[in-house]
């Protein structure tokens, strides 16, 4: 019996069976090919993508010493870093707020505030163009102000979405924590920063991951909100893909997934660090 | 008790939810040094009333002093009192070190100060050496003893505590009931302790208030409320009790009370203080005699069979049924181990004498 039940494939053995190996090899090289496919390339010498020609830095370079891609880069971080720290701010308060208090139309407030989550990515776009076109906003402002629309617009889409999350969070936490903080002698901001922000934390990193990727691959609603002298990555690449995509896209795309792998890791090392378990899922 | 100074005056306090009055008019005073128990069922306002203490509700009506002192406008975190929570509200972020120094960080106590203090609350509670644990690595009664320390270690006049014993099992909970009293005595601070476990409230208070819908119906020390309940609601709530309803009949020169009962027919109490026509009557399970032969005549005796014997270990409760209808239960220890035991079916003389009798008022 014990001989043969070695050899039994168990209800939940899935990983044994091996059409679910098939099933799973598949995924991941639908999912994970192309990435490696488009990191591999960058290192291609050869002005064309499709054949390997040889190991090269030479795009790399190129990339560096495009000053328009530079600076289409260095926009994108700029607005991704300030649409991502106002949003979860911004998100945040809402989120202790429906938490925390009940007050007239909070169901009504709750649904329009949700409303960038759901509502189609194009219709926000022409939303947000109609709107700053309407009240006149100023084009042709010093650089970190002339972002200003396109930041507006990201945190308008971005900041729901880290309510959500550290909403979920809050729902799980024990009110007697802040009370006894409090019968300990902690005033209210005490309080809410020694035991409500720890607790929120998960949430909190979560809610900065998702405000941070959505700012910087937002294509739709930055391709609407954006001018000439204001240009982010994805409109630079795709500017540069309706010629050719040479390698020297492939290597810009590879530093940004290098940037994106980094600050996940990164969080998620901190979130296991803060040593609270019960977190919701990562961005 | 008397003797001692009020610490904590409770006068006319209402607190109403809407049109629920969880706490209806209650009138307390507590003394310094004393280990106060508020007892009562679920839903009878004692977290309530608590958490006005703490400051975490306002009451509706009436006056608070801690000390003298109105609390109306002091906030929880300058009161100086201290709550374990029900459910112990240990912080889960910190270890056992920086949850007993919270509160004095806080109230930014100097670091060597902070120290010897946490070392000393921890040794009280016996959790030295457990200063970098995590509260996810603690059992319920260490943790417990955290949210104990933390809360003491702020050296409150009053210490609050919620049901603290409820999440913990029978023999845990009896061994750290004689822990507080023992902790309570050593470090001399009035302790406020709310429970729905009148064994435990027997056991460890010096006084005990029993509240009854937002009302407190009797306060007194353990042995008073036990054998001399003021009414029906304190008689029947603390321990076991046989009941009956009786109607006044007259009374006797010398301070009896003629009671005649439905059941158990015309009876004659020592009972001198005034009552009102219709009573209770009212005898502890332990004070029935049950023999299979006559019971002196001073008793007050009724022939009966046994209904049902059930054992609990150290004593078995006997149900009996009297010839004239009444159930009654009687306690009887069992002091052998080859005690013989009433039967089923046996029959017997019960009774009870005259002076172990209770008369309740409604
Ligand atoms: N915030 C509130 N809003 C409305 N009603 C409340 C609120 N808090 C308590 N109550 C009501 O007040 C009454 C007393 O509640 P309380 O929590 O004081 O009871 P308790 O004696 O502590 O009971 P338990 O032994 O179950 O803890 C209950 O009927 C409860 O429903
Ligand atoms: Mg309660």
């Amino acid at each position: 019996m014990s001989v043969r039940s070695k050899n039994l494939i168990g209800p939940l053995d899935y990983t044994r069976r091996t059409w679910m190996r098939l099933v799973l090899l598949g995924t991941f090289v639908f999912l994970y090919a192309p990435i490696v496919t488009l990191v591999a390339f960058s290192f291609n010498d050869s002005r064309r993508n499709i054949v390997w020609r040889g190991f090269t830095f030479k795009y790399y370079e190129k990339a560096w010493n495009n000053s328009s891609l530079v600076e289409a880069f260095t926009n994108s971080l700029t607005i991704a870093f300030l649409s991502t720290l106002i949003s979860v701010v911004l998100g945040t308060m809402t989120a202790i707020l429906l938490w925390r208090f009940r007050f007239p139309g909070k169901a009504g407030y709750e649904g329009a505030m949700s409303l960038p989550i759901v509502i189609p990515e194009i219709c926000m776009g022409v939303a947000m163009l109609a709107f700053f076109s309407r009240i006149g906003w100023p084009s042709g402002l010093p650089w970190p102000l002339n972002l200003g629309a396109i930041t507006i617009s990201h945190i308008s889409f971005s900041f729901p979405f880290v309510t959500v999350v550290v909403r979920a969070r809050l729902a799980s936490f024990n009110r007697e924590l802040e009370e006894a903080a409090k019968d300990l002698g902690a005033g209210e901001w005490q309080a809410f920063k020694d035991i409500l922000i720890p607790h929120m934390r998960p949430g909190l990193i979560a809610g900065t991951l998702l405000a941070f990727t959505l700012s910087l691959d937002d294509f739709v609603i930055t391709f609407f909100t954006s001018g000439p002298d204001t240009i982010t990555f994805p409109i630079k690449i795709y500017s540069m893909i309706r010629f050719s995509v040479t390698p020297e896209v492939n290597a810009a795309s590879a530093v940004l997934i290098a940037i994106t792998l980094v600050m996940t890791t990164f969080a998620l090392w901190f979130q296991s660090r803060s040593g609270d378990h019960g977190g919701v899922a990562h961005g | 008790m008397a003797d001692r100074p009020v610490i904590l005056q409770i006068k006319q306090v209402v607190k109403s939810f809407g049109n629920v009055h969880a706490v209806n008019g209650v009138n307390l005073n507590i003394y310094e040094g004393e280990f106060f128990a508020l007892l009562g069922p679920s839903g009878c306002g004692k977290t309530t009333l608590l958490r006005m203490l703490a400051g975490f509700e306002f009451p509706s009506e009436g006056s608070i002093k801690i000390d003298g002192k109105e609390t109306r406008d002091i906030p929880p975190n300058q009161r100086p009192v201290n709550m374990v929570f029900q459910s112990y509200a240990v912080f889960p972020h910190m270890n056992v070190f920086d949850n007993v120094a919270y509160g004095l960080k806080v109230a930014k106590t100097p670091r060597e100060e902070v120290k010897e203090r946490v070392q000393d609350a921890l040794a009280l509670v016996k959790l030295d050496g457990y200063e970098l644990r995590k509260p996810d690595q603690l059992s319920g009664g260490q943790r417990q003893r955290v949210a104990l320390a933390r809360a003491l270690v702020k050296r409150p006049r009053v210490l609050l505590l919620d049901e603290p014993l409820s999440a913990l099992d029978a023999k845990l909970r009896e061994a750290m009931q004689l822990e507080l009293v023992k902790l309570q005595k050593a470090v001399g601070i009035t302790f406020l302790i709310v429970t729905h476990d009148q064994e435990e409230a027997l056991s460890m208070a010096d006084r005990i208030a029993v509240m009854e819908n937002g009302v407190v119906r009797q306060v007194a020390p353990p042995g008073e409320l036990y054998e001399s309940p003021n009414c029906r609601f304190v008689a029947d709530f603390i321990g076991r009790m046989n009941l009956f309803a009786g109607i006044v009949e007259g009374h006797e020169d010398w301070g009896g009370l003629n009671v005649k009962t439905e059941l158990l027919g015309k009876l004659t109490i020592p009972h001198s203080e005034r009552v009102s026509s219709k009573l209770h009557l009212a005898v502890r399970p332990e004070k029935l005699r049950i023999s299979s032969e006559i019971l002196p005549s001073s008793y007050f005796s009724f022939p009966g069979e046994v209904d049902a014997v059930v054992y609990h270990g150290s004593e078995s409760h006997v149900y009996l049924k009297t010839d004239a209808g009444p159930f009654l239960c009687a306690t009887l220890t069992n002091l052998s181990r080859i005690s013989v035991r009433p039967k089923k079916g046996d029959r017997l003389w019960i009774g009870w004498a005259p002076e172990d009798t209770l008369v309740l008022s409604e």
